[in-house]
């Protein structure tokens, strides 16, 4: 059954309001459609990941929107984006690339959106209410808007985001309905020390195993401590995202959704088929499977800040520093710490750039390693904190990855391979 | 969210047709998730993946390493695989490997994958070249092998065509 349109979104597919309207809205229709959706509704924000990738056919998308007129009908934020305007040059970045990029990032602002330019939109501006309907893109992104916020959003890949932006509709369908958000299966945790429940490094773990049970499905953790921070959920979520299309998870007593097991649920008991107990043996094995190098491998790079680094990873990544006195980055080893330029500007007013820079780190805002080219093609075994990052880059920087805590990777930077504080794990 | 294709039933034309010596054709209808007309050699996989950091769209190979398939190209394929996983970028490669020339013939999914029908619509939308998509029923999706030659309608059906002496899963392009 084709979706029924309300008038304003009938003017908009009949071009009324501009060529690029009436494109944007061809193709939420045609969602509509591939999700069986019976009609549209409103969203009151966007966030756009179709600005990260760089390649010919996303610049023209973008190009074709903009030079037809299109102008975003909501607040409008930007992912990442294919360069750090600020560092490119210093980077080594060509210029035929450089300027491509600059391309489509002026196509998207040129529409009205806001160039925060970070994966990490939940970090600042713009940082949707609880039951706030929006559209976003960037899979780490989504599941923190979801799980943590309590936001509402489907999963929206690549061009549909702009779309939605420039029609402020969507589908009415999935995550955007409160029935579709109930848990579908439970994870305990049991046996875990609560020293491991506090530490960091327990939370990409966490995540990558959750990515791999889930995989579409909404899970819910029980026994994650009620403090556990915004930093760890996020790390949470962005590995879950990776390994698995994890959309939304809820922890009980901890996100916004689940103040208890049964408001997880929604009322109802999960099947005893679909309970999972994590015992710490199969946390591990998770962490084991998030390295593909050697335990003492010799390290050419550190990369932190994926997703973007907030100001207190920045701030907990110059206490480890500071607690280094007179050490540095091993000269063979290239240390990138990525954020957002909201997160840089304060520690550039506060002085932690200094700390960070003095030690050795190099600074990049705006970007990722993913999408611009900020880690030479010298690098092949890289050390890092993220669970996203550890997922992707075999496949996508063709290198080999170790997994390690942030205090892991600031002792692996000094020393040039990898040193990991094992202990925690035991 | 996934949403399983319908079974197929007694409306599911299992037919044998008019087919070359030695070969055996049958026809299946799915749903029609993005329709088009299309055709090729079958590369059947039963683990999902992502298109972003699992394909390669200025080749068509498969470049997660921890797949299953990591190394074949998909380029002319009728890609069979159960849905997509993980970075909502997947819409992206899809739509560059359309515009590169090296875009799979189809895509047969055994869950609904928005992700990839959106690559696929908005390679309708701007190059007029969508990748047909198609959902089958478990029974359906798991009787398509390694090598089989698939067609597929714009209505959702599927004809596929096997060689009796097809070695199974060894099939390389």
């Amino acid at each position: 059954m084709p979706v029924e349109l309300s008038q304003m979104d009938q003017e908009m597919l009949d071009g009324k309001h501009g060529p690029a309207t009436r494109l944007a809205m061809r193709i939420i229709a045609r969602m509509a459609d591939v999700y069986g959706a019976a009609e549209l509704m409103d969203i009151s924000q966007a966030h756009i990941d179709g600005v990260g990738l760089l390649s010919e056919s996303g610049l023209e998308f973008a190009e074709t929107l903009a030079r037809q007129g299109g102008r975003v009908r909501v607040p409008t934020t930007l992912n990442m984006v294919p360069l750090d305007a600020a560092h490119w040059q210093e980077q080594g970045i060509p210029t035929d690339l450089a300027a491509k990029a600059l391309r489509q990032i002026h196509a998207y602002t040129s529409m009205g959106c806001i160039p925060t330019c970070t994966c990490a939109p939940y970090q600042g501006y713009l940082t949707p209410r609880f039951g706030q309907q929006i559209a976003w893109g960037e899979s780490n992104a989504i599941v923190y808007a979801n799980s943590v916020l309590g936001a509402r959003t489907n999963r929206y890949g690549d061009y549909v985001d702009i779309c939605a932006a420039l029609t402020g509709r969507v589908p009415k369908y999935g995550l955007h309905l409160k029935e579709n958000r109930r848990g579908q299966l439970l994870l305990r945790l049991v046996d875990l020390p609560a020293k491991l429940l506090h530490d960091d490094s327990l939370y990409p773990v966490l995540g990558y195993l959750l990515g791999r049970i889930a995989e579409d499905r909404i899970p819910v953790i029980e026994g994650l401590p009620a403090d556990a921070t915004r930093e760890q959920l996020k790390a949470l979520g962005a590995a879950a995202a990776s390994s698995g299309a994890v959309a939304l998870f809820h922890a009980v007593g901890v996100t916004p959704e689940a103040a208890t097991l049964a408001e997880a649920f929604q009322g109802s008991q999960p099947e005893q088929a679909h309970c999972v107990d994590i015992h710490r043996s199969d946390l591990l094995a998770a962490r084991a499977a998030l390295s593909t190098a050697e335990a003492d491998a010799e390290i050419d790079a550190v990369v932190v800040g994926c997703p973007h680094f907030s100001y207190a990873e920045i701030q907990q990544l110059a206490t480890l520093i500071q607690a280094h006195p007179g050490q540095r980055v091993h000269p063979r080893v290239r240390f990138l710490l990525i954020t957002e330029y909201g997160a840089y500007s304060l520690a550039q007013r506060s002085g932690l750039l200094d700390i960070v820079t003095g030690f050795g780190v190099q600074i990049a805002h705006d970007t990722c390693t993913f999408h611009s080219p900020v880690l030479p093609p010298s690098v092949k075994v890289v050390m890092t904190n993220s669970g996203k990052q550890a997922y992707y880059a075999p496949g996508e920087l063709g290198v080999r990855v170790v997994f390690g805590s942030l205090a892991d990777c600031v002792q692996s930077a000094i020393a040039g391979r990898v040193v990991r504080e094992e202990s925690i794990w035991q | 969210m996934a949403i399983v294709a319908p079974p197929s039933g007694p409306e599911a034309k299992q037919a044998r047709s008019r087919a070359p010596r030695g070969a055996r054709e049958r026809a299946i209808s799915g749903r029609a998730v993005v329709p088009g007309s299309a055709e090729g050699i079958a590369l059947v996989t039963t683990e999902p993946i992502s298109l972003w950091g699992g394909l390669n769209a200025q080749t068509g190979e498969i470049i997660d390493r921890r797949h299953e398939r990591s190394g074949e190209i998909v380029t002319g394929r009728v890609f069979v695989l159960p849905q997509g996983r993980g970075s909502s970028t997947a819409s992206a490669i899809l739509l560059e490997s359309v515009r590169t020339g090296k875009a799979p013939a189809a895509i047969i999914n055994l869950r609904l994958d928005p992700i990839l029908a959106l690559g696929s619509i908005v390679a309708d939308e701007l190059y007029h070249k969508p990748v047909p998509i198609v959902l089958l029923s478990q029974a359906d999706f798991d009787s398509i092998r390694e090598g089989d030659h698939v067609s597929i309608r714009p209505d959702g059906t599927v004809r596929i065509r096997r060689e009796k002496s097809h070695p199974r899963r060894s099939w390389r392009l």
